[in-house]
């Protein structure tokens, strides 16, 4: 087991629309992997999930509190996130769940029931 | 003596081109990261965890808005002090029962921010919300801040 949710890097920067890549933590957990994407401003609906390839793109549309006044100091980006995982192939992509705290995209993603450490009994 | 032609060294071929892209991926990754938003924030990379910190300005009040995604409301303290706003908190360490990290960029820890308020303001009447990781305050400018339009008569 070398690889886990690899990350792929875009070299075609070119897109439309510009994004942030968002920080994130991947941790192994008993039976799958838990990634942790930190995206303020993201509501539940803002979250876009997908799968593709074997690839998974989660990108954050941020709805920002609309504040009255002037911008006085400004160290936040107005960009949307983005970020792309290469997935494991021991990963059920089927299974992939994910749920939005207070701006944390926690995504559980489970291996495959193949793939689980199995007790075989000799008869 | 023989001359023997110079032959460029095959790209896929020679270790050291692969070590370079590794070293740009992680320079492109440098600056894809949050941290890069600005020459204030750059001293995060040596300190910790520095959280964004907008501040508004209106005709009677301040808005500072912070990027805390994460955290639980009761482990964020909003203090001021000599018309310095100071937002500090802490996020623990999950339990790592059977767990294994295999990439961290979220800090964990504690971060301090503190900002020199431009103009005093009504420290009994400052709220705060937090709501989508983003933590908003409200400090309402003190009565002798308050812009005036003054009658001439």
């Amino acid at each position: 087991m070398n690889t886990l949710t690899r990350e792929t890097r875009e070299s075609d920067r070119s897109q439309a629309e510009q994004f942030i890549m968002p920080a994130a933590s991947v941790t192994e957990i008993n039976d799958g992997y838990m990634l942790e994407i930190e995206m303020p401003g993201v509501k539940k609906d803002g979250l876009e999930i997908s799968v593709e390839n074997n690839e998974l793109t989660i990108i954050g549309r941020r709805s920002l509190p609309s504040v009255e006044g002037t911008l006085i100091h400004r160290e936040s980006r107005p960009e949307n996130f983005r970020r792309v995982f290469e997935i494991d192939p021991s990963i059920d992509a089927n299974k992939i769940s994910a749920k939005m705290d207070q701006g944390l995209a926690t995504l559980t993603l489970p291996k495959a029931e193949h793939v689980k450490p199995r007790k075989i009994t000799v008869s | 003596m023989r001359l023997i032609r110079y032959q460029a060294p095959n790209s896929t071929q020679w270790p050291a081109l692969d070590r370079w892209s590794n070293l740009r991926d992680e320079l492109n990754s440098f600056f894809d990261m949050p941290s890069w938003s600005g020459f204030g924030r750059t001293g995060q990379l040596f300190t910790g965890w520095s959280p964004a910190f907008d501040l508004y300005e209106s005709g009677d009040h301040f808005v500072a808005v912070v990027e805390l995604p994460g955290m639980r409301k009761d482990v964020i303290d909003i203090s001021l002090h000599d018309g310095t706003l100071t937002i500090s908190g802490e996020r623990e360490q999950e339990s790592s029962n059977g767990e294994t990290a295999q990439r961290t960029e979220r800090y964990v820890g504690s971060f301090r921010r503190s900002i020199a308020l431009p103009t005093r303001v009504d420290s009994s009447k400052v709220t705060a919300t937090y709501e989508d990781g983003i933590l908003k305050v409200t400090l309402p400018k003190a009565e002798e801040a308050k812009p005036k339009q003054i009658q001439v008569s």
